[in-house]
């Protein structure tokens, strides 16, 4: 099963990488090969650099130097076109639920019956039905963080960068949007999410990338990073985590 | 005393049973202003939005320039459409002076900076918020302005409500390019200022209170959109 979502996942290679700002280099990472069929998970401490590596992988941020290849190809608009992005403080359009999945789906040229029947299951798949015509503003920090992602599923995202989308919610809301980020890995989109929640990083990643003073230290598979840390700085990092 | 009260009366009096050369006027000033603020609207919401979304050398200095014409003093745009429009100024030829359409023009050069400026600060700070999100989501600069306009419509309503606010409250402008003329270009703020130099204290102080009325309105209007904009989280952060 594995290996047959392997060959569909889109493939992000980083290629000399580089941020700096004010002569402090913020973002330097040589190369990196994102190509494994499961989640990826992005680890390390506060400015590491976590947060602008997914900004740059996603277009957000040009780097001074270097690039990022999505199956081959450079990061263009119509590459960019194929990746979504969840922030970690859910931006929601103020208006209602539906509204917002719709402003998406309209921009695919959706015809209207096809985006009332899509919108219907998006709402079941986030466990917001029922909740269509409310004000996406009024939802709660959960619900809110689930239209996210909904929305960036809406428009058919190869890549879903996802930027600690759970940082802010309890453990059931944080399970619920775990459920979707698997499905949505299942069915073959690529998943790199920034977490500081390393048990978050055991129950979802299938590989992970340590990251520290805006460079790579450790990428390889969620088990043998988390168990057997080759760096030193993965070793400090785990040894202080609080959730295990 | 007794005089004052007498006046008031009267002014009551014409208020209740609907006098016509009354609510004419204010009915005038009323049609001045909403078409005053509709053109500002026109003009102003897409200029600021333009202003909170795009970069460009100079964009600091045009910010600066519209938030200082939210204070220019009627009085001085009065004079400057009045030389515009007079008729050996550059739009003599539409002989527009004198004539409500007159009025609709000071007015708007008065309201179309307030609705521009206010639109930019609430547009700016949406677009903050929108930025990273909508460029994610692969919409441009240009495409995001409907997208920011509709999404700060309730803001973007009480800033028309204080541009009319400005509109029907104004004196100095409208009289200068209006005439004041009877049943023409005779408006409530006009007409008061007009009639209480002549002594007429009622019909002044009925069209006050109508004045003061649609001020209280408008503030009420202000207070209800604020209000729903809070309860549908539709308030920025």
């Amino acid at each position: 099963m594995r290996d047959g979502i392997c060959n569909l996942v889109s493939r992000l290679e980083v290629k000399d990488l580089r941020i700096r700002s004010k002569g402090r280099s913020l973002l330097d990472v040589p190369s990196l090969v994102l190509d494994g069929p499961g989640p990826t998970l992005i680890l390390g401490p506060n400015g590491a650099g976590k947060s602008l590596l997914l900004r740059c992988l996603h277009g957000l941020i040009a780097p001074d130097r270097g690039r990022v290849v999505q199956d081959g190809l450079p990061l263009s608009t119509a590459q960019k076109a194929r990746q979504a992005m969840v922030f970690q403080q859910p931006v929601l359009l103020r208006r209602s639920v539906s509204a917002n999945l719709d402003f998406v789906l309209k921009r695919q040229s959706m015809g209207r019956t096809d985006r009332k029947k899509r919108i219907a299951e998006l709402l079941v798949e986030g466990g917001l039905d029922g909740k269509a015509r409310q004000p996406a503003r009024s939802l709660s920090g959960g619900e809110a963080q689930r239209l996210a992602i909904l929305r960036a599923l809406a428009t058919e995202p190869e890549t879903l960068f996802l930027d600690e989308p759970t940082s802010a919610l309890d453990p059931s809301a944080t399970q619920m949007i775990e459920r979707m980020i698997r499905r949505a890995s299942a069915r073959g989109v690529r998943i790199v999410m920034v977490t500081h929640d390393i048990g978050q990083a055991r129950r979802l990643a299938a590989d992970i990338v340590m990251m520290q003073g805006g460079q790579v230290v450790e990428h390889g598979p969620a088990k043998q990073v988390l168990d057997a840390p080759e760096s030193e700085a993965s070793r400090r990092y785990l040894a202080g985590g609080l959730v295990t | 005393m007794q005089s004052f009260a007498s006046e008031f009366n009267s002014a009551i009096s014409l208020i209740l049973h609907g006098d016509s050369e009354l609510w004419a006027i204010v009915l005038l000033s009323l049609k001045v202003s909403l078409f005053a603020v509709l053109i500002s609207a026109l003009i102003g919401m897409p200029v600021g939005a333009a202003l909170a979304v795009a970069r460009f050398p100079g964009r600091r200095i045009l910010i600066v320039l519209m938030n200082a014409l939210m204070g220019f003093p009627p009085v001085v745009v009065g004079l400057l459409v009045y030389l515009m429009l007079s008729r050996s100024g550059p739009l003599g030829v539409l002989q527009l002076l004198y004539t409500p359409t007159a009025m609709i023009i000071a007015q708007v050069v008065l309201v179309t900076p307030i609705v521009a400026a206010l639109t930019r600060q609430v547009i700016e700070m949406l677009a903050e918020e929108y930025s990273e999100q909508l460029r994610s989501l692969g919409v441009s600069r240009l495409a995001s302005v409907p997208v920011l306009l509709w999404d700060a419509r309730l803001a973007l309503v009480t800033a028309l409500l204080a541009g009319f606010g400005r509109a029907i409250a104004e004196v100095g402008a409208v009289i200068i390019v209006g005439g004041n003329i009877n049943h023409v270009t005779r408006v409530m703020t006009t007409t008061i200022a007009l009639e209480t130099s002549k002594g007429n204290l009622a019909l002044a102080l009925a069209l006050g209170a109508i004045l003061i009325g649609i001020a209280v309105a408008v503030n009420a209007m202000v207070s209800a959109v604020s209000l729903k904009a809070e309860q549908e989280g539709l308030r920025h952060a």
